[in-house]
């Protein structure tokens, strides 16, 4: 698994996304046709408004397709999952429907080239990424003593800087105070999104003098002491304990042994940050072997394995159509709790089981398991009957499935439910 | 040694969680109640959890204190409606104010869970729904105190409470028996698939209780009528919304909002369900983190709350009479208003009581003052009250739970104080 990392990304190679220019040229025609729309109510208005609606919609779509190919045909599944871990703990979610594309981006741009590098970089990447300054406000804030706060009434903003403390590096148990949250949200001004909407940094939105955060001075012009601060940040032993342990309870279990918790963060901290010597440790865990079950796939999850166990498929899911797009993963996604790109708040998904397990949202499970693959099957043209529930038990679940489920498997009246009680089972529902 | 006592008590909730009933709960001898649906009385319970931080300061005005308006030079649009002469409420809840005339409303002010100084949403949260106090680690907290008052009455069924809506309520989460219900989500499975994946399930005792339930919720009657009228209703709607679009304008009449219309469709199936053998019911509603633009986004979530509260006093009806709604959030926002016409992560907060049970007209709390030597931090509101203890104190008047076990069950720690009268 870890050789595979240390290569190229495949999962990117054979589905490649759009680079930032692209989307940010994409997001402003789009914003620009709905305005002109809005002032000029023509027909040569309207039909460029509709033609841009349909490329931006598309567009979106093609995020959420990516995503699920990657996982099905990709021969690096381990990198799939931490590109799914990393874009969870730098979530962002758009605010405006414009910024659908831009959010939906910061995994090709920010995440997935830094997922086997150093977190110092994927730090860096992520919180300067403009979906996070549009996310957590930053773009907004500006230094209460700054040129620009002398003139218009606009001062700081807190958001970003405290969540940079509390979830993406150092996590709420670490030392840090109100005080911290509040130097480092002046250390943050000057940030903003040029007029072509990459990051930039303006000095006269920037609080002038020094900042102290965790008893260091920062100090000097431009975006220097902000990048020194993320450095810093990245290289604290808080942080390696926070990501070792999220990164544990993910992986390995809710209740991940200290010992590897310990060993992970040893590893980060003596290889300056580098990921692939913590997820080496990690690994090295006996319970990264053991299958205990005790952990409850994400539905995003769910719904990419329910996939390949049938034998889809990426080019299958980059080319089914928008409205079955909608009614088999989109609104599947809303009804397991895990709508595609719209978590709660920046702290990502839940891990624990409990939240997964609902009545309602086992129902929806359950109704996936029942319905789409059949639905989706069917979408590929040619030979129309699923395939046999007894080779799909066999792939996707091997010597994991219990004599029960194999009996219940080979006992279904039809291929539709016995395909759908493999992918509804605890086995395939849990890991 | 009490700690200890709790640690091992909130253990056992852990263990529950797994497959023990609320049989195994240390505490059935202390209340002694009628069997069924009869056991909790005629009172009705609703709690709303407000997540994301509301601003109680915007909400619940304290105009009277000379102080407010200087800290928020720029927050404040239309005027706040008179309660009491020293407060005022926010315009955008302005279609309460009937019930505030009528002793149906009331609020806490200046009151917070026992979290502190971190200020952070999720913790914050965990904490109000624990209902724990911070000498318990989070991480063995793994139920809610609602459920755990659940736990302490014996012969409840899982009709007895309700999570109502989308989001994961840990409010709820624990050994009592509860249902949960989300709009238009139905399962349509076979009989031979249902037989067969019953007993797939039978080995795993989490995932067996949820789809049982999923599989009976979805093969009742009245959920499936109720399916239909949400289903209708959500096409209608985006029907409108078409239409709206296709016309390229909007109307004149104020639109109700997405969210308007989802908050009420959650309060018309709880106020259902209330009418019967329901006698809890939770939600939570989202949308209060206004680090910017504080008035459109806290305006929109107040219009949704409004909406919730007004539901439910129509839908109810006589029920109405017999029913409290508490409204709590994790901690408050800064006295003064941030650089963005928004403010940060606070402290002391609001709490909002209605009902026909309770006597409002009123905002209770022992309000500590606006100088900056008052303030906690010298930044947010200082708490002076335990949110806990108004929660305790309700149940306390609606169930006649013991204090005892309210201190030690419900809410491991608390210290409720002297009855505040908070009910009719």
């Amino acid at each position: 698994m870890l050789d595979a990392l240390s290569g190229e990304d495949a999962g990117a190679a054979l589905w490649p996304g759009p680079r930032l220019g692209g989307v940010l040229q994409v997001t402003e025609s789009y914003r620009m046709a709905r305005r002109n729309y809005r002032l000029n109510n023509t027909p040569e208005a309207r039909h460029a408004k509709d033609e841009w609606n349909a490329r931006f919609n598309a567009d979106a779509d093609a995020y959420l397709r990516r995503t699920l190919a990657r996982a099905i045909d990709s021969p690096d599944g381990f990198r799939e999952r931490l590109v799914w871990f990393w874009q969870d703990h730098f979530t962002t979610t758009p605010r405006r429907v414009e910024e659908t594309l831009i959010s939906a981006s910061r995994t090709d741009h920010a995440i997935r080239p830094h997922v086997a590098g150093r977190f110092a970089d994927l730090l860096r990447a992520a919180i300067l990424h403009p979906s996070m300054l549009l996310y957590l406000d930053q773009v907004f804030s500006v230094g209460p003593d700054s040129d620009v706060a002398q003139t218009k009434s606009i001062g700081l903003n807190e958001n970003l800087a405290r969540e940079l403390m509390e979830l993406h590096t150092l996590g709420v148990s670490g030392g840090y105070t109100q005080g911290d949250v509040r130097q480092l949200a002046e250390l943050l001004t000057g940030l903003v999104l040029t007029g072509r909407g990459r990051t930039g940094f303006l000095q006269r939105r920037a609080e002038p003098g020094a900042e102290q955060v965790l008893g260091r001075s920062y100090d000097g012009e431009g975006i220097d002491p902000i990048h020194a601060v993320l450095n810093d940040l990245a290289r604290h032993p808080d942080t390696a304990r926070h990501l070792s342990r999220k990164l544990a309870i993910h992986f390995l279990s809710d209740t991940p042994d200290e010992a590897v918790i310990d060993r992970m963060a040893a590893a980060y901290l003596a290889n300056d940050t580098a990921l692939l010597p913590v997820y080496a440790e990690m690994l090295g865990d006996p319970a990264a072997l053991s299958t205990t079950f005790g952990k409850v796939r994400p539905p995003m999850e769910i719904i990419a394995a329910g996939m390949r166990a049938i034998g889809m498929r990426g080019s299958d899911v980059m080319a089914l159509e928008p409205r079955l797009l909608r009614r088999h993963v989109r609104v599947p996604l809303i009804a397991m709790g895990q709508g595609w790109e719209d978590a709660n708040g920046p702290d990502g998904w839940p891990e624990d089981a409990e939240t997964w397990m609902t009545a309602q949202r086992v129902a929806a499970r359950i109704s996936w398991a029942m319905q789409a693959p059949t639905a989706l099957w069917a979408a590929r043209g040619g030979k129309q009957r699923l395939p046999d529930p007894r080779r799909v038990l066999v792939r996707s679940l091997g010597p994991v499935a219990s004599p029960v489920l194999q009996q219940a498997v080979t006992r279904a009246e039809t291929a539709r439910d016995g395909v759908g009680i493999v992918i509804a089972s605890p086995e395939f529902n849990r890991r | 040694m009490a700690d200890m006592n709790r640690r091992v008590f909130l253990h056992r909730g852990t263990a529950a969680l797994i497959g023990c009933s609320a049989a195994a709960s240390p505490w059935l001898t202390t209340v002694t109640l009628a069997q069924g649906a009869e056991v909790l009385g005629d009172q009705r319970l609703v709690v709303v959890i407000l997540r994301g931080a509301m601003d109680g300061l915007d909400v619940v005005r304290p105009e009277g204190d000379a102080l407010y308006r200087s800290y928020r030079p720029n927050l404040l649009g239309e005027p706040g409606l008179p309660l009491d002469g020293f407060f005022t409420l926010h315009p955008r809840l302005g279609g309460l104010m009937p019930l505030w005339q009528a002793g149906e409303l009331a609020f806490v002010h200046a009151t917070s869970t026992p979290y502190r100084d971190k200020r952070s949403h999720f913790d914050g949260q965990d904490i109000l729904e624990a209902g724990t106090g911070l000498d318990v680690l989070q991480p063995e907290v793994r139920d809610g105190w609602l459920n755990r008052m659940l736990q302490t009455v014996p012969g409840l069924s899982s009709e007895t409470a309700y999570a109502v809506g989308r989001d994961a309520l840990p409010l709820l989460h624990g050994a009592a028996g509860v249902r949960s219900w989300i709009p238009d989500q139905k399962l349509a499975i076979s009989a031979q698939g249902r037989r067969l994946l019953e007993e797939v399930y039978a080995q795993d005792p989490l995932f067996h209780a949820a789809a049982m339930q999923a599989m009976d919720l979805a093969q009742s009657q009245a959920f499936e009528a109720e399916i239909h009228r949400q289903v209708e209703a959500d096409i209608a709607m985006q029907e409108q919304d078409a239409g709206m679009q296709a016309e390229g304008q909007m109307s004149d009449a104020p639109a109700r909002t997405k969210r308007e219309s989802e908050s009420e469709d959650l309060a018309a199936f709880a106020a259902g369900r209330l009418r019967g053998n329901t006698r809890i019911a939770a939600f939570s509603l989202s949308g209060w983190d206004s680090h910017r633009n504080q008035a459109q986004v806290i305006g929109g979530s107040l219009q949704a709350l409004e909406q919730l509260i007004l539901r439910l006093r129509q839908d109810l009806g006589d029920v109405w009479s017999n029913t409290t709604v508490l409204a709590m959030t994790e901690f408050g926002r800064t006295a003064r208003e941030n650089g963005n016409k928004g403010t940060d992560h606070g402290t002391g907060g609001a709490m909002l009581m209605a009902g026909g049970a309770i006597r409002g007209g009123k905002v209770h709390g022992r309000w500590p003052g606006l100088d900056e030597a008052a303030l906690y931090d010298r930044r947010d509101l200082m708490p002076t009250t335990d949110v806990r203890s108004w929660a305790a104190w309700t149940m306390r008047g609606l169930y006649g739970l013991d204090r005892s076990v309210l201190e030690q069950a419900v809410f491991p720690g608390l210290q409720m104080g002297d009855n505040p009268g908070l009910l009719r």
